[in-house]
């Protein structure tokens, strides 16, 4: 196993950036056709009425809500699990934390997408504000949706400083090794780095700062997020289960959408040197103890529910468990459980290629759940005469897919500007204080260090 | 301070469906056509639930009409963002449209289903576009909407009350559903007034209340079937 260093790690990381191939174009046209699809799709919903989905009565909430509890755990992915690496001071973090912060800054900016894609009248959105109105009307604080509103803005802005933080030398890196344009633009967002120590200890501070700030705001994101659901009165919903459950299911979702995209970037921008075997392996042992956490909180969640045996719970529960829900429920606890556990329980399948597997069912399975949380429940709200059930219809499949696709077209485009991984934090060898930053080629071998 | 509420005998509820009709007329709410109500947009801020007891033939048919329960504890108002759900001091459980963004997620907290969005703008089956209640504002596309007690009423018998330097009597508020009911099944009234027929009725061991074991505490008691 190689370990690049010193130029070597500069050519390659900024290999993506000043070379352009037909490729990249190509894709971009691929995801960006895909988001086209889906700005024409809520365009219609908008012009036409929100009719054109397939929200019916009782249920209200169904695929958009599902997107965006879903986008909002595949956030977690990054700065949660990048934080906590840096506080342990891991060596083998130093490849894999911005491409996880990137997923985190990016997925929330989907998920922050669909409260609005789902009101009624989106171009209201702005009421949520609390701004200072002429008719002294405030936002209600004691809607969940407002604790959303604060809670994902929050999040939304640390992410954002812990992402854009690490990244200053490296855009000063790119600003010397370029010329025209490009070192104009790069001069800018560089803020004038010399790398003077004084400069090198500021950015350890607030880095750390950041790291240990982030965790409690990253936790009580997707607390805040169940609460939309534990709040209501509703059959399934109002139980006190959900914060931790939520929080759990967001960090293994995460970790399933981290594992994804370093595969891509391995394989599409060459990164083998430095996206080593190990660390999809130390991350698949975490996605074990997420899978293993995930099947601990669905058993509490379920066996207390048929104990308890209240009929409003139990119509809703048979509905998952073995009536018209049961396929995709099954599905569910396949993808999130027994694919992972096999998968990432076993040494010899804990390859790349098992990684990948195991975590697209993650991916696949985690989306079903939130699906499973909301749509069951409305559906089977306490009077049978009320009862309903809910089918999608081509709006809100094409702004689903269109996420998708707009994840990965956020994720090209990233990589082309700015260097996918930490050059400074791998050449952490040269740094003038050794001391904050144990240098990654030397104690922390990459590969020797595990979890 | 009167407190708004209602008594439906389901003894005397023959599932006739006139108050869902008067409703609709009352309350200017749009015909969706046969296609959507298919779908599950139709919006009946009161509907008569059937329920069937027992195998056939020996059923029993059970009507219940079902409207907002205007709950003093009601969990749809704590959950809008924007206080388009809210409170009024008469403890109606008002919905202000202008102020609703459309986030559904009162509808989704009430226990009832007694709230409905609006999926389209608002259209009507000729000739029923002729016979919009002036009283009554009309909803756009993108709100939630709902049972009002008939609040246009209300704040009308009051105002004449008051004009006539009286009390609003009881009964003289009449709902579009009590209205038209042949069997006098729904009775309104001001249940703080003792003497009133909705608050007596409401008294009667024979009454209960929908859902209550959640804790919404619905304004709305049903007087149970003996016959």
């Amino acid at each position: 196993m190689s370990h690049p260093t010193g130029v070597r790690i500069n050519n390659d990381l900024l290999r993506p950036l000043l070379l352009t191939s037909w490729r990249f174009y190509l894709l971009v046209a691929f995801f960006g056709g895909f988001v086209v699809a889906g700005g024409i799709a809520w365009g219609s919903q908008i012009y036409y009425g929100f009719g054109i989905a397939g929200l019916k009565w009782p249920i209200y909430w169904a695929f958009y809500v599902t997107n965006f509890v879903f986008w909002i755990g595949i956030s977690h992915a990054g700065t949660l699990i990048s934080a906590i690496l840096r506080l342990v001071n891991a060596g083998w973090r130093r490849p894999v934390t911005r491409c996880a912060e990137v997923i985190t800054v990016f997925a929330l900016m989907i998920g922050a997408m669909f409260p609005i894609i789902h009101l009624g009248r989106p171009w209201l959105a702005f009421w949520l504000f609390p701004y200072p109105s002429d008719r002294l009307i405030w936002p209600n604080f004691r809607s969940p949706l407002v604790w959303d509103f604060f809670a994902i803005n929050t999040y939304l802005t640390g992410s954002i400083l812990f992402l854009l933080l690490p990244m200053i030398p490296d855009f000063a890196v790119v600003r010397d090794k370029s010329t025209g344009l490009r070192r104009r633009i790069y001069r800018i967002v560089a803020l004038g780095w010399r790398g003077t120590p004084k400069q090198w200890h500021r950015l350890e501070s607030a880095m750390q700062i950041m790291a240990i700030a982030i965790i409690p705001v990253a936790v009580s994101v997707h607390t805040i997020v169940s609460f939309d659901f534990s709040m209501a009165p509703i059959p399934m919903w109002n139980t006190t289960i959900f914060g931790p459950y939520f929080v759990a299911g967001a960090i293994f979702s995460g970790i399933a959408g981290l594992l994804i995209a370093m595969a891509v970037l391995r394989k599409f921008l060459h990164l083998e040197d430095y996206l080593h075997p190990v660390h999809f392996e130390n991350l698949g042992k975490l996605l074990l103890v997420m899978a293993l956490l995930w099947g601990y909180f669905v058993f509490n969640e379920r066996l207390v529910t048929y104990y308890g045996n209240g009929p409003a719970e139990m119509t809703v529960f048979w509905q998952t468990q073995r009536r018209s829900f049961a396929p995709l429920y099954w599905t569910m606890v396949f993808g999130n459980f027994v694919l992972p556990l096999v998968l990432m329980g076993i040494r010899r399948f804990r390859t790349i290629t098992g990684c990948v597997i195991a975590s697209l069912g993650v991916v696949v399975g985690m989306w079903l759940e939130r699906f499973l949380i909301i749509v069951p429940s409305l559906g089977n709200k306490y009077l049978p005469y009320s009862f309903g059930s809910y089918s999608p219809q081509p709006a809100e499949i094409v702004v689903t897919v269109a996420t998708f696709a707009a994840m990965a077209l956020l994720y090209v485009l990233f990589a082309k500007f700015i260097p996918i991984i930490s050059i400074w934090e791998l050449k952490a060898g040269e740094h003038p204080s050794p001391v904050l930053i144990p240098p990654a080629t030397e104690e922390h071998r990459l590969g020797e260090l595990h979890l | 301070m009167p407190r708004w509420g209602m008594a439906a005998d389901l003894d005397r509820c023959n599932g006739c469906g006139a108050c869902v009709v008067a409703c609709h007329a009352e309350n200017n709410i749009s015909t969706v056509g046969p296609e959507e109500a298919a779908r599950g947009r139709a919006k009946h801020w009161l509907r008569v639930e059937r329920y069937w007891e027992g195998d056939f033939p020996d059923v029993r048919v059970t009507f219940r009409p079902v409207l907002c329960q205007h709950c003093d504890n009601a969990p749809c108002e704590p959950v809008c963002p924007t206080y388009a759900s809210h409170h009024t001091e008469e403890g109606l459980n008002a919905q202000v449209y202008n102020r609703c963004i459309g986030t559904r997620y009162c509808a989704n907290a009430c226990p009832y289903n007694a709230r409905f969005f609006d999926f389209f703008n608002p259209s009507w089956d000729k000739p029923l576009h002729l016979q919009l209640n002036p009283d009554v504002s009309l909803r756009m596309v993108g709100v939630v909407e709902k049972c009002t007690f008939c609040v246009q009423r209300i704040n009308g018998a009051q105002v004449q009350a008051k004009a006539e330097g009286r009390g609003v009597r009881d009964g003289e508020i009449q709902p579009a559903c009590a209205q038209s009911c042949p069997s006098r099944a729904l009775v309104f009234g001001d249940l703080d007034d003792p003497e009133s027929q909705a608050s007596r009725l409401s008294r009667s061991p024979r009454g209960s209340h929908l859902l209550e074991d959640t804790g919404s505490r619905p304004k709305v008691a049903y007087l149970a079937r003996q016959a």
